[in-house]
């Protein structure tokens, strides 16, 4: 057995030290060390997406990475995504869509939504479908995910415009007022 | 996995060192997206995973246009197909980096990796034949330059030592009219493991409208990633038109030699050769001629 090492990250913006073996993959120590349970195991070889996190910015397979290589990087997780009781546009709108039944993937493709928004805040259909490419689901046949997105996309952009935060979106009405009030 | 011991060096020096020191019982770790999967089957179980991703010299994409390009061999995919400089001077093999696997998988999978890799059907490969990519290689004893068509030498098999550590590739700068491509064929839209992948890189004299000079590169189609030469030397001196393409595709599938797999038969594949041949001579061909790269 190998000695363990001290590994010091940022995850979802808490400073935070962990012990583990270089054979443990990042996400053994989310889920078993950090007790982040979040993200799923479903391949191990990259192939599914069930363990997607977001490390320094870019989807990435925590099954893929060793967890000494998380040392000085930030990450966030499924966990980080709401803020107090609420959800993140992302979860509303997966909820609101149906885009989950067995919900395993669900982390994964939240995760890979998000870092695929926090980029492209407009991404086309095919934009999304290309950034999904790597998140693999059962239950739902991705349609009503890829609409998720879409929409979580629209509203964000809408957020962003000062009509406050809605579900359904802004009406054209809405639109023109919220144009006039910031001067567009 | 077995228990393994992790160094991160910060020099290709320390890297190199300890990769003397242990031999086959180390292994450079890039972006872990081939070696972590073969260490949980048990394939590879080296004692020391040398972690190289904290030396600058081979995260570095280095570009101007006197010199020409040195692509780091543990730069992320992403990173190349987020950058500025390799999507204008090099397109081919930066939309070959797009192509691997998923954005997950990009974000750590590195082009230095995919060819120590040493799978015939490596992605990025035939776009770095095409570029006529040299391989920096750095051992104890010095250091080596292998031509990339010459790097594998059989299914998982390359030139490199043990003790030896690929550093970088070194691509000539494009010429004033010059453009490269990459296509692959798989059955479904991502994540799939190429059935053909075909590189080709061009320069064009725009006065006479002759090809200057030709590489293609086969992907998947043989035990090891391909340099068509025959296919490439027909190019040369030649107008570019229908015929000079046909000829050059029917070189390129001679070149080939596939095998049945569950991707695909032996005849499929010599077909599909041909089809992505035409298409990325005619693609780099348009790139070439709509290029002005002036010094």
């Amino acid at each position: 057995m190998t000695k363990k090492t001290v590994v010091e990250t940022t995850i979802n913006g808490e400073p935070t030290e962990f012990l583990c073996e270089p054979r443990q993959s990042l996400l053994e120590c989310l889920r078993d060390v950090l007790e982040l349970t979040g993200s799923k195991e479903g391949c191990l070889t990259g192939d599914c997406g069930a363990c997607t996190v977001i490390v320094d910015g870019r989807a990435t397979c925590s099954c893929l990475m060793l967890g000494p290589e998380a040392q000085g990087k930030s990450i966030q997780t499924v966990e980080g995504l709401a803020t107090g009781s609420t959800l993140h546009v992302l979860q509303q709108k997966y909820l609101e869509h149906a885009s989950l039944q067995c919900g395993i993937c669900t982390p994964g493709f939240l995760m890979s939504s998000k870092a695929l928004l926090d980029r492209n805040p407009n991404p086309t259909e095919a934009e999304i479908r290309y950034a999904l490419a790597g998140n693999l689901c059962r239950c739902t046949g991705y349609d009503k995910i890829v609409r998720a997105v879409i929409d979580a996309a629209k509203t964000s952009g809408t957020a962003r415009m000062g009509t406050g935060a809605t579900t359904r979106g802004p009406s054209p009405a809405e639109m023109t007022q919220a144009f006039v009030k910031e001067g567009k | 996995m077995h228990a393994i011991n992790y160094e991160a060096p910060k020099t290709v020096d320390e890297a190199v060192k300890l990769l003397a020191a242990h031999g086959e019982k180390a292994r450079p770790l890039c972006g872990g997206t081939d070696l972590i999967i073969q260490m949980r089957a048990g394939v590879r179980r080296p004692e020391y995973v040398v972690d190289v991703k904290n030396i600058a010299e081979m995260k570095r994409i280095s570009f101007d246009l006197q010199h020409g390009l040195r692509l780091g061999a543990a730069v992320p995919a992403i990173e190349i197909s987020e950058n500025a400089d390799m999507r204008k001077y090099y397109p081919g093999l930066t939309e070959a980096a797009h192509l691997i696997g998923s954005l997950q998988i990009q974000s750590r999978a590195s082009v230095g990796g995919n060819l120590c890799n040493g799978s015939p059907a490596a992605d990025t490969t035939p776009a770095l034949i095409a570029l006529g990519a040299k391989c920096r290689v750095v051992g104890a004893t010095g250091e080596r330059l292998v031509p990339v068509e010459e790097f594998c030498t059989g299914p998982g098999a390359t030139v490199l030592r043990p003790g030896e550590l690929l550093v970088e590739f070194q691509i000539p700068s494009p010429a004033r009219h010059a453009s490269d491509a990459y296509l692959r064929f798989i059955p479904r839209n991502e994540m799939d493991i190429a059935v053909v992948g075909v590189g080709g890189a061009l320069t064009l004299d725009l006065d006479d409208e002759r090809c200057v000079e030709a590489r293609i590169g086969l992907g998947a189609v043989g035990p090891t990633p391909i340099f068509a030469r025959e296919a490439s030397q027909a190019l040369v001196g030649k107008k570019l038109d229908n015929a000079a393409i046909e000829r050059a595709a029917q070189l390129a599938v001679a070149a080939s030699s596939p095998i049945d797999d569950m991707r695909g038969t032996a005849e499929y594949r010599r077909h599909v050769v041909g089809v992505l041949t035409r298409r990325v001579l005619a693609k780099a061909a348009e790139r070439a001629r709509m290029s002005d790269q002036s010094r």
